[in-house]
């Protein structure tokens, strides 16, 4: 399978204003089983104005949230796909920018020394990028992720040592919870990446933070942890938007990596509950948009 | 818990008059306010044209639009999304906005500090928490951006938009040094140990 730059940077463009309108049905599913729940009326209340956001934003055609985020690309690449890789990435850079131009977005990306802001959502290095490959056959599929800063900046990596074991690990999440208390946008989902070295556990954690909800950890180990760790972070009644109640975490994904023998890192990255993922794959059949 | 329709701008005993779980709807005037916007406003000696004295600020930088003026345009741009931003970071910034400015109220999402409930205190101010992420409602309670200021530091300029029925917004810092967040905090911290227990951790 041969891949049409021009349908890539299209795809990037379309993705990025899927991203921010539309939340995937697994986030919705998320919203109505915290609802059912949630004991608190505030909170409750507050789960409400969230939903039915939710629906505004689907029939006004208009953005979820006016954060637009830290523009994310999640690139996988099949097998037998011939496609041009620097292309590929300057072709999903210019989408990024027409989405932002011809929306129009707001660009929520500057340097980070003279906060000049372009207003193309692109800067260096960003987007960002992520390129792996998998083992199917023909398929090239492009994941966007508008990465919110409220959830973004409350990010936290801790080079732990084995002798603290895996108790390191567990406190410090429900520690990084209470840190973000309602700056995080909760109910989020908390990314947590164990092990790797100290680049691979924050980017684990970022993976973790962007799973769909009701995906586990691939990992029995990390699956246990989310398990636990979902239970734990849910009794602290940090509640939605830190006002109180039930519902601070829709759940805890765990992703793990082997790690040195003198290493025991863990870092933590919450996506807030506008959890907006929009993918688009391409096959010898077409382009398909979904979640 | 009572509710308050207030047409901005309140006077100081108005404001003083809100408690903590009391609910706001705003009409009229409500200024958009963010990081770098007040960066340059208290950090870098520029001054805003606009009077804020009495008034509301959102923490926000909204997405716009920019079209030809017009009567429902008078500035060029037209609203697209508007909603809050996290308030934590801009602090520091409370105190001289109701100093230098005489801001009543202001907006925004996760709460802000020690500092700000002394600044609502002294000077008369409260803290409405808007619910952030929700800002595809809070733009259909936008009627209009009005006036625009300091628009080099576009999209963190200081917006002037008019507003009908925004809200309600709950009250979650007040004049009496209460805040919800606290409360929320401490209590959250309090079952820390019993968390970590759940989790078979030896503290």
């Amino acid at each position: 399978m041969k891949v049409d730059l021009k349908q890539v940077e299209e795809a990037a463009k379309q993705l990025y204003i899927r991203a921010v309108k539309l939340l995937p049905p697994d986030i919705k599913q998320g919203f109505a089983g915290l609802d059912a729940t949630e004991r608190d009326p505030t909170a409750k209340r507050i789960l409400g104005t969230m939903i039915a956001n939710i629906k505004v934003a689907e029939e006004t055609d208009n953005l979820l949230c006016q954060d637009t985020g830290i523009p994310i690309y999640n690139v996988v690449i099949g097998r037998g796909v011939e496609v041009d890789g620097a292309g590929l990435k300057a072709a999903i850079r210019e989408g990024c920018a027409r989405a932002t131009r011809e929306h129009p977005l707001r660009s929520s990306v500057v340097h980070p020394v003279t906060r000049k802001n372009e207003h193309s959502s692109c800067g260096r290095s960003v987007p960002v990028i992520n390129f792996d490959f998998s083992d199917e056959a023909e398929s090239l599929s492009i994941e966007m992720v508008p990465k919110g800063s409220g959830s973004e900046n409350n990010s936290w990596l801790r080079m732990a040592i084995p002798a603290e074991g895996v108790d390191a690990i567990k406190s410090f999440v429900v520690d990084c919870v209470l840190a973000a208390g309602g700056k995080t946008c909760p109910p989020t989902i908390v990314g947590v990446g164990v092990g790797g070295t100290a680049d691979l556990c924050v980017h684990l954690a970022k993976v973790a933070a962007t799973r769909p909800l009701g995906t586990r950890c691939g990992d029995p180990e990390g699956a246990a942890l989310e398990q636990a760790l979902g239970q734990a972070v849910n009794r602290l009644g940090v509640g939605p938007q830190g006002l109180g109640g039930d519902s601070t975490a829709f759940a805890v994904h765990v992703e793990t990596a082997a790690t040195h023998i003198t290493m025991n890192p863990v870092a933590v990255n919450m996506q807030c509950h506008s959890a907006r993922r929009a993918r688009a794959t391409f096959s010898p059949q077409g382009i398909e948009f979904g979640y | 818990m009572a509710h308050y329709d207030f047409t901005m701008p309140i006077s100081e005993a108005q404001v003083r008059a809100l408690r903590v779980n009391d609910t706001v709807t705003l009409n009229g005037t409500l200024y958009g306010i963010r990081d770098a916007t007040q960066i340059h406003m208290f950090d870098r000696g520029r001054k805003t044209r606009f009077d804020l004295n009495g008034h509301a600020v959102i923490h926000t930088a909204p997405n716009v639009k920019k079209i030809e003026k017009s009567p429902a345009h008078p500035t060029g741009y037209a609203p697209v999304c508007i909603g809050t931003t996290t308030s934590d970071r801009m602090e520091r910034f409370t105190r001289p906005l109701m100093e230098q400015y005489g801001v009543r109220l202001i907006i925004g999402k996760g709460g802000l500090r020690e500092d700000s409930l002394s600044a609502f205190h002294a000077l008369g101010g409260a803290y409405l928490a808007i619910i952030g992420g929700t800002a595809a409602l809070e733009t259909t309670w936008i009627e209009a951006i009005e006036d625009v200021d300091l628009d080099d530091l576009n999209p963190e300029s200081l917006w002037k938009f008019r507003v009908r029925g925004f809200g309600p917004l709950l009250v979650a810092m007040d004049s009496q040094r209460a805040s919800l967040y606290d409360i929320v905090n401490d209590a959250a911290r309090g079952r820390r140990a019993a968390a970590l227990a759940a989790l078979g951790v030896k503290d």
